[in-house]
C-alpha cells in the first residue's frame, strides 16, 4: 500500500473541493477500496472520509419516488420497511451480496462503485487492461470461467460484480451526482459504461463529482418482483448469473416487464430485448423462454465461460416462472 | 477413579484461543524486530536477469534486501523425512542462485522497520528476467511422464499382487474409467509465518509448524549451526493440513535475513503467497479399471494414477494406496506416475492419496454398482475385506460392516429408490451416495517427560505440537488418568524443540504414538514414587511390594487396601522434593517406511531411552507382539443431496459419517475432527479448484475470494458416529489416529448422490453446476 493524506469532509463542497486536483479517492464503507488499495491496485495519494456527511436517510418525495442517501448501509436498505415490501427485488438482490458484516459496512454509492472481480485485475503481475490501459488482456485468452457473456470487448470480458446494480438497472434508478458546476441527474443505464476500448472508464461519473442519492421512480407493479441469484456457494460469493425481474400482469398477460442480468455483463444488464419480446405476452413458460432467448441472443462465450448462457437463460425463466406465478 | 479419557471435555486451551491470549508465531514481537516480505517471482521458469532495489531503497522505513546475491550459503538438509524435518524443495535451497523453477518462487526478501514499509517496499523492487518456456498443463506434458520408485519416506507404491492384467481379460464383468482431480490449496486459517532472532551463535524460531523437531533440524543442519544452538516454539498453531509439515523457505530465510540485518524478523507469508511457495496438493488422473463376477465379486482392480510434481523435488500424490487393502480382491496392480511441471512443489494435504485415491476407486464401485443393478453398499458388503490382502496380515481390529449398517441406518437408506432421477422432495431432485473411508493408523516413536510437583499438580512437556486439533486437551486427559488427577491438575507443554522429540502433527499419528509416551512417563513418575515409599520407614506403604501398591485419585496405596497409602503430596514433603520427574520413550511403529525415524532423537531422547528400559509401562507396551497385524482406521459415509433441477445447484442435506478409529478420546474434539473432514469433502467436492493461467502458469485463485472453500450455508446436517471400541494392539491407550479420515469417503459419497439424484455422472472435481448442465 502507497502512503496516503487522509481527510474529513465536513460537506459535500468540501469533498468535492478536496478532488478536483485528482489523485483524491471518496472513501464510504472502505468494503471494496482498502482492498485494492491493500494490493496496490487503487493508489490514491488523498482519501476524503465523507461518513460525516448527511446522506443517509432513506426518505419518500412527494411524487412517490424514495430517495436513498448515497451513504445508507446496503444491510439498511435491504430491511427497511418500504423496500422490502414494494420492491422486494431490491432487498432480495442486496441480501444476496456479500456476507453481514461487509452488507453492514458498504454503502449505496460504493456499492455502486464497486470494482471488477476479474482475478487478473488483482494480480499486479498479470497485463490488465482495466488496471494498467493498454497492457493487454489476460482473461480472454486465459482462465475466464467468471468473465462477461455480453458486452465484452476485446480490450476487457470483466463482469460487473454487483447485485445491487442489477435490481437497480431493472427499477431504472437515478443517480444524483454533486460537482463543481452543481448537481445532475444520470439515469441508471447511462451510469455504467461499456468496456470498448477503454475498459478503465467504468462510470460516466467525473472524478470530482460525489454521488450524493440513488432515487427509486415510483412502480407500482414492482411489489411483484423477484431477484435469483446462481452461484458457486450458498453465500458470500458473486453471482455466475443473475436475474432482477418485475412483472406487471394482468388477466394473464404481460403489461410491461423489467428486466436485468448479473454475473453475465460487463455492466448491469438491463434487457430491453427481453422486456420487449414480454411485454403484451401471455405469462407463460413460452414467453418466458422466448425472452430469455432474446436476452443472451448477442452473448458471445469464452473458452470457459460457454455455460453462462444457458446458465443465464435458465436462471431468467425461473426468476420469470416465481414471478409470473403469482399474477 | 473416573477416568477422563472419553469424555467431551472442553478445550483446554479454548478460552486463551477465544480471548486472543494465545500466542501464534506471529504474534511475538522480540526487541529491535523488523518486517520481512517476500519478493516472489512473477514467471514460472527462467533466470533472473537483475534485481533493481534502488528505489525500495529509498522507500521510507527500509532496512535491507536479501536476495541470492548477498544471501548466505546454506547447506543440503541432512534430514528427509517429515519425522525428522523435511525441507520442502530438495533441490533448490532458497535464494542461493538465479534460477526460476515456478512461479511465485521467493526471490527476495524486503526488510524495513514497520510491516506496511517493508509491503511498500517490496512492491518497489524491480525484476528482470529472462524468461525460458515453462511446463504447465499436466495434459499437455503427459510425454515426459515416469514412474518414481518410493513415495514420501520410502514408501511403496507401485504394488502388485496376483496377475490384475490377465484376471481383467477373463472377467465376467469389465469396467473402467478416469477420473481427475485438480490442485488444492490447503489454506489453513494462519498463514505461514516466523520470528527468528539471533543472539549470538543462538538462534531463536517461532515457527507455524507441524515439527518443532523438524523445523529445528533443518535450520541446524541447512544453517550449519548446532542445534544445541537453535531452539524452535509453536506454541500455537491454526491449522496446517499437511502446508505446514514439510519446511518451507520461509522459515529459513528469515533466520538468514535476521542474521543479515542482525536484528530480528518477522515474516509471514500474505495469502496470495501462500498459494505459491507453501505446498500444495498435486492434480491426479486416475484410471480405475475392474474386473468382476455378475454377482460383483471383484476379481481384479487396477488403479493407475498420474500426478505432478515441481522439478525442485519428488512428491507423489500416493493416489492408490488404499486400494490394495480397501476390498478383498486377488489381482491388484497399483501404479504411480509423475510428470514434472512448472508449478510450486506439491506435499501432503489432509489425507495425502486417500482423499483423492478414494474418490476414483469409490466412485468407480458406485458406477459397477450400478452397472450391475446392485445396491452399493451390498457390492462392498461382497468384497468386504476381513484381512490386509496386501501385508497378508491380521487387521488389528475392524468394525468396517457395523460402519455401513449404522450409517445407511442414520441416512435412511432403506427409502432410496435405486433408480438415478426418481426421487424429488418438492421442486428438488433427491439423492443418496455412500462410500467407504479409510486412513493408516499410524503411530511413530515418541518420547515425553512427566514432572510431579510436591504441589499436587503436574506438568507433561513433549516436542509434538497442537496444530489446533486439540493436542493439549487430549494429552491432559491421558496424563490425568496415568497420574489419577484431576485434569486441573495437569499442565501440558508441546511445541518446543527443547522438550522430548514428540511425533510430528502429520498423518494423523499424534495422539496414537505421543498418548502411550506421556502415559509411559507419568506412570514412570509413579513408579518412583512407590519405590521412595517402600524405602521410606515413615510411608504407610514402607516394605510392602512394588506390585501391591496402586496409584489413584493423587495417592499411592495399597491394591487391596485403598486406606492404606499417601498422598503424593504427602510422600514428596516428606522426602524434601519438590519434584519428581521421569523420561519415557516409546518406540513402537506402525509405519512401514522411516519416515518417523527414531535415530533423528536428540540427546534429551538418548537419556530417555535409557529411562525406558526400567519403565515397565513402556516395556509392556514394546513386547506387545505387533507383527501379525496392520493398523488401519475404516468408516463409512453416506449422504443426501439436493439438486435444483434447472439450476443445477447442489445443497447437501445431510451427511452422516460412522467412523471406527478405536478408542475415542474425547468424543467432543473427535466430532470436530471428522466433521471438519467432512466440510473439506463438501468443499473437495463442489467447488474447491486452484486453477494456474493456461499461457505463463502463474496461479489465477489466489485468494479466498477465488479459492472457494465452504461457507456456513453450504453446511448440512452433519451427523458422526464412533464404533468406540479400543485397538487392542496400537497402544495401551487403544486409540489409532483421528483427522484424515474425515475427508476420504465423503467427496465420493457426495458424488455418488449427485449421480444418483440427476443421473449425470461427472467424473472431474468439483462437481461445479456448469458440469451439470
Ligand atoms: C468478500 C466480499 C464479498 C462481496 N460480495 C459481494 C456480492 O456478492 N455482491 C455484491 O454486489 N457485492 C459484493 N461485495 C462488494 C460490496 O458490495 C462492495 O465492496 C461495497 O458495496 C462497496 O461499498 P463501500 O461503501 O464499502 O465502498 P468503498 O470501498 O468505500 O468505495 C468504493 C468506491 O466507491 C467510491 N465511492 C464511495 N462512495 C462514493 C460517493 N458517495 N461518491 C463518489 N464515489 C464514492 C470510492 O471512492 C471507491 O472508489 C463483496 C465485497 C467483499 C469484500
Ligand atoms: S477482463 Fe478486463 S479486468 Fe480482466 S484482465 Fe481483461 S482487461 Fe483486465
Amino acid at each position: 500500500m502507497e502512503s496516503f493524506k487522509f481527510i474529513r469532509a465536513n460537506d459535500p463542497r468540501g469533498a468535492i473541493t478536496s478532488m478536483t486536483g485528482g489523485g483524491a479517492k471518496i472513501i464510504a464503507g472502505g468494503t471494496n477500496l482498502v482492498d485494492l488499495m491493500k494490493l496496490n491496485i487503487e493508489r490514491p495519494a488523498q482519501l476524503i472520509d465523507i461518513n460525516g456527511l448527511k446522506m443517509q436517510t432513506i426518505e419518500t418525495l412527494p411524487n412517490g419516488t424514495i430517495k436513498i442517501g448515497a451513504l445508507v448501509k446496503n444491510s439498511d436498505l435491504a430491511y427497511h420497511p418500504l423496500i422490502m415490501k414494494n420492491f422486494p427485488v431490491l432487498s432480495e438482490a442486496l441480501l444476496s451480496g456479500a456476507s453481514a458484516q461487509l452488507r453492514n459496512m458498504a454503502t449505496v454509492g460504493g456499492n455502486l462503485l464497486q470494482r471488477t472481480r476479474c482475478p487478473y485485475f488483482y494480480d499486479t503481475a498479470a497485463p490488465c487492461n482495466k488496471r494498467v490501459p493498454g497492457s493487454g488482456c489476460s482473461a480472454i485468452d486465459g482462465y475466464n470461467r467468471n468473465n462477461a457473456v455480453l458486452g465484452t470487448s476485446k480490450y476487457c470480458i470483466a463482469t460487473h460484480p454487483s447485485d445491487m446494480c442489477v435490481a437497480m438497472a431493472a427499477l431504472g434508478a437515478v443517480i444524483h451526482v454533486q460537482g463543481p458546476a452543481g448537481p445532475r441527474e444520470i439515469p441508471f443505464a447511462d451510469f455504467h459504461l461499456l468496456p470498448a476500448q477503454t475498459p478503465q472508464y467504468e462510470t460516466t461519473l467525473k472524478h470530482d463529482e460525489l454521488i450524493t442519492s440513488v432515487d427509486i421512480p415510483p412502480i407500482p407493479y414492482a411489489i411483484r418482483s423477484h431477484y435469483l441469484k446462481v452461484r458457486d456457494r450458498a453465500s458470500y460469493e458473486f453471482a455466475l448469473a443473475s436475474a432482477a425481474v418485475i412483472l406487471d400482469i394482468n388477466g394473464g398477460r404481460i403489461k410491461d416487464a423489467r428486466i436485468a442480468l448479473g454475473g453475465v455483463g460487463t455492466k448491469p444488464w438491463r434487457s430491453k430485448l427481453a422486456e420487449k419480446v414480454l411485454t403484451g405476452a401471455a405469462a407463460n413458460e413460452q414467453s418466458y423462454r422466448t425472452a430469455a432467448e432474446a436476452a443472451l441472443s448477442e452473448a458471445k462465450p469464452y473458452k470457459h465461460n460457454a455455460f453462462k448462457i444457458e446458465l443465464a437463460k435458465r436462471t431468467l425463466v425461473h426468476a420469470l416462472t416465481t414471478v409470473g406465478g403469482m399474477s | 477413579m473416573n477416568e477422563v479419557v472419553g469424555k467431551p471435555i472442553d478445550r483446554v486451551d479454548g478460552r486463551l484461543k477465544v480471548t486472543g491470549k494465545a500466542t501464534y508465531s506471529a504474534e511475538y514481537f522480540p526487541k529491535n524486530m523488523v518486517y520481512g516480505v517476500l519478493v516472489l517471482s512473477t514467471i514460472a521458469k527462467g533466470r533472473i536477469k537483475n534485481i533493481d532495489s534502488r528505489q525500495a531503497e529509498r522507500a521510507p522505513g527500509f532496512v535491507g534486501i536479501m536476495s541470492y546475491k548477498n544471501s548466505m550459503s546454506l547447506h543440503f538438509p541432512q534430514s528427509s523425512d517429515p519425522g525428522s524435518g523435511k525441507f520442502a524443495e530438495k533441490d533448490l535451497l532458497p535464494m542461493q542462485n538465479d534460477r526460476i523453477f515456478y512461479d511465485g518462487q521467493a526471490v527476495a526478501v524486503v526488510m524495513a522497520e514497520t510491516f506496511e514499509q517493508a509491503e511498500h517496499a517490496a512492491s518497489l523492487v524491480k525484476i528482470g528476467y529472462e524468461i525460458e518456456k515453462p511446463a504447465i498443463k499436466l495434459e499437455e506434458n503427459l510425454s515426459t511422464k515416469y514412474k518414481p520408485v518410493s513415495g514420501l519416506g520410502g514408501a511403496k507404491i507401485q504394488v502388485s499382487r496376483g496377475v490384475a492384467d490377465a484376471a481383467l481379460q477373463t472377467s465376467e464383468v469389465k469396467f473402467e474409467q478416469t477420473y481427475t482431480t485438480p490442485v488444492y490449496h490447503h489454506n489453513a486459517m494462519e498463514p505461514h509465518a516466523t520470528v527468528a532472532e539471533w543472539n549470538g551463535d543462538k538462534l531463536m524460531v517461532y515457527d507455524a509448524t507441524q515439527s518443532v523437531a523438524g523445523s529445528k533440524n533443518l535450520l541446524s543442519s541447512m544453517l550449519g549451526v548446532p542445534p544445541d544452538k537453535v531452539n524452535v516454539t509453536a506454541l500455537y498453531i491454526g491449522g496446517g493440513f499437511g502446508s505446514k509439515g514439510f519446511s518451507w523457505p520461509n522459515t529459513v530465510l528469515t533466520a538468514m535475513a535476521a542474521k543479515q540485518v542482525n536484528r530480528p524478523v518477522k515474516l509471514a507469508l500474505a495469502r496470495q503467497q501462500m498459494f505459491t511457495t507453501a505446498g500444495r496438493r498435486s492434480q491426479t488422473i486416475q484410471k480405475i479399471s475392474f474386473g468382476a463376477t455378475s454377482a460383483g465379486k471383484l476379481n481384479a482392480i487396477k488403479h493407475d494414477t498420474t500426478s505432478e510434481s515441481s522439478f525442485v523435488d519428488e512428491f507423489v500424490e500416493q493416489a492408490g494406496v488404499a486400494t490394495s487393502i480397501i476390498y478383498s480382491c486377488p489381482n491388484v496392480e497399483v501404479s504411480h506416475s509423475l510428470v514434472r511441471l512448472n508449478r510450486g512443489t506439491p506435499c501432503p494435504t489432509r489425507a495425502p492419496g486417500e482423499a483423492p485415491g478414494t474418490y476414483a476407486l469409490e466412485v468407480a464401485m458406485d458406477e459397477l454398482a450400478f452397472e450391475l443393478k446392485m445396491d452399493p453398499v451390498q457390492l462392498r458388503l461382497v468384497n468386504y475385506a476381513d484381512t490386509d490382502e496386501d501385508k497378508k496380515k491380521q487387521f488389528s481390529s475392524k468394525s468396517l460392516i457395523e460402519c455401513y449398517r449404522r450409517g445407511a441406518e442414520a441416512i435412511g437408506w432403506s427409502q432410496r429408490n435405486p433408480q438415478p432421477r426418481s426421487m424429488r422432495e418438492g421442486n428438488y431432485l433427491v439423492g443418496y451416495g455412500m462410500a467407504t473411508a479409510t486412513y493408516p493408523a499410524n503411530r511413530s516413536a515418541s518420547s515425553a517427560k512427566a514432572i510431579l510437583y510436591a504441589d499436587g499438580h503436574a506438568e507433561i512437556m513433549c516436542a509434538t505440537q497442537d496444530i489446533g486439533t486439540g493436542t493439549y486437551t487430549v494429552m491432559t486427559q491421558a496424563a490425568a488418568d496415568a497420574f489419577g488427577l484431576p485434569v486441573e491438575k495437569i499442565q501440558v507443554k508441546l511445541g518446543n524443540s527443547e522438550y522430548p522429540k514428540g511425533a510430528n502433527s502429520g498423518g494423523s499419528q499424534v495422539t496414537a504414538s505421543v498418548g502411550p509416551a506421556i502415559r509411559a512417563a507419568a506412570l514412570g513418575v509413579l513408579e518412583k514414587l512407590k519405590k521412595m515409599a517402600i524405602l521410606d520407614n515413615t510411608s504407610p506403604l514402607h516394605g510392602h511390594k512394588e506390585e501391591d501398591i496402586v496409584a489413584s485419585d493423587g495417592r499411592i496405596h495399597l491394591k487391596d487396601n485403598a486406606d492404606r497409602g499417601e498422598t503424593y503430596t504427602q510422600l514428596l514433603n516428606r522426602q524434601g522434593l519438590q519434584k519428581v520427574e521421569a523420561l519415557a520413550k516409546t518406540n513402537v511403529s506402525t509405519r512401514q517406511q522411516t519416515e518417523s525415524n527414531p535415530a533423528a532423537a536428540g540427546s534429551a531422547d538418548a537419556a530417555a531411552e535409557e529411562e525406558s528400559k526400567t519403565n515397565p509401562a513402556v516395556q509392556e507396551d514394546e513386547h506387545v507382539d505387533r507383527k501379525p497385524y496392520t493398523f488401519h482406521s475404516f468408516g463409512a459415509q453416506f449422504v443426501k443431496v439436493l439438486v435444483d433441477p434447472v439450476l443445477n445447484t447442489v445443497k447437501v442435506d445431510k451427511a452422516v459419517a460412522v467412523m471406527d478409529i478405536g478408542k475415542v478420546m474425547n468424543i467432543k474434539l473427535a466430532k470436530n475432527q471428522i466433521m471438519g473432514g467432512m466440510i473439506f469433502g463438501i468443499g473437495m467436492a463442489l467447488m474447491e479448484e486452484t486453477a494456474y493461467d493456461p499461457n505463463n502458469g502463474r496461479v489465477v485463485t489466489r485468494d479466498l475470494a477465488q479459492y472457494l472453500v465452504p461457507v456456513n450455508a453450504d453446511m448440512p446436517q452433519l451427523e458422526v458416529q464412533f464404533i468406540d471400541v479400543p485397538d487392542p494392539y496400537i497402544s495401551p491407550i487403544g486409540a489409532r489416529g483421528i483427522g484424515e479420515i474425515g475427508i476420504t469417503g465423503i467427496t465420493v459419497a457426495i458424488n455418488n448422490a449427485i449421480y444418483h439424484a440427476t443421473g449425470k455422472r461427472v467424473r472431474d472435481l468439483p462437481v461445479t453446476l456448469d458440469k451439470l448442465i
